[in-house]
């Protein structure tokens, strides 16, 4: 499992640095992904199984998404599809592509049974993370709930204008 | 039981919390200067979940869980005052953005 985490370790900082020096947003945000999901394996060599779930559902879901819509929403127009058919082609795939498939086969390695009875790390498991949010850290969740709530607002009101449009 | 060595673990949040620096610091493009904060908030979850996976205790979880709140609140504000700057001055450069009275 050393090898696994410096496989991953590796990877999400191969992609990271492909992230930024890329020219083009949508390639960006791939390798973004593959970075993220490396980091999730990261986590999950550490013992925080929990965290590696929230880092693949919210990180590399929800928030790439917003980013992909926002890069997407950039480039409305007559030739945005042309350009959007070309950022498309099979070799942009290529690379993330090979990053992710090798993410996955450790992944397939770690659910190995003989591995998993041997963790390296205590693993924390989402229980005792959920007892602890809700004893000592409850005013934390409350202060979180806030800044979502003022962050809702706070978007709504930022991209809505008199027009109702962009 | 063989534990990864702390030191070695360790280099890996700096070169990702570097990387972010070096993307805010070298694009001018706001969107790459965003997903570049998001690298380094991610860099910064990544140190607590190896501080609480140090000590085997769930707070550096807890804690990562908070990061992850902030990131999502600070990625949809700043992408929609992206939108707004891209609808205002029609363009994604930074340094077009310089004044703070439109």
């Amino acid at each position: 499992m050393n090898a696994t985490f410096y496989l991953s370790a590796a990877i999400a900082v191969l992609s990271t640095v492909l992230v930024i020096t890329r020219a083009n947003g949508v390639h960006a945000l791939l390798y973004l992904v593959v970075s993220l999901l490396a980091v999730a394996l990261v986590f999950f060599t550490l013992g925080a199984p929990f965290a590696a779930a929230l880092e693949v559902i919210v990180y590399a879901g929800a928030i790439m998404v917003l980013f992909v819509f926002v890069v997407m929403m950039m480039n409305l127009g007559d030739a945005a599809a042309v350009r959007e058919a070309r950022w498309m082609e099979p070799k942009i795939w290529v690379g993330p592509s090979i990053l992710a498939i090798l993410l996955t086969a450790q992944l397939a390695y770690m659910l190995d049974s003989n591995t998993m009875s041997q963790p390296h790390h205590a693993i924390v498991p989402a229980r005792a993370v959920g007892i602890a949010m809700y004893g000592p850290y409850l005013l934390c969740v409350e202060l979180a709930s806030m800044l979502l709530l003022a962050a809702l607002v706070g978007a709504y009101r930022l991209a809505h204008t008199e027009h109702g449009r962009l | 039981m063989t534990t990864i060595p702390l030191d070695h673990v360790l280099i890996l949040p700096v070169l990702l919390f570097a990387l972010g620096v070096i993307g805010v610091l070298v694009r001018r493009n706001l969107v790459f200067i965003l997903m570049s904060i998001e690298i380094m908030l991610n860099a910064a979850g990544l140190m607590f979940i190896i501080a609480g996976a140090r000590w085997g205790q769930p707070d550096g979880q807890v804690m990562f869980l908070l990061v992850l709140t902030l990131a999502a609140a600070e990625v949809s504000v700043g992408l929609a005052l992206i939108i707004r700057i891209r609808h205002r001055l029609t363009t994604l450069d930074s340094d077009a953005a310089d004044l703070l009275q439109g």
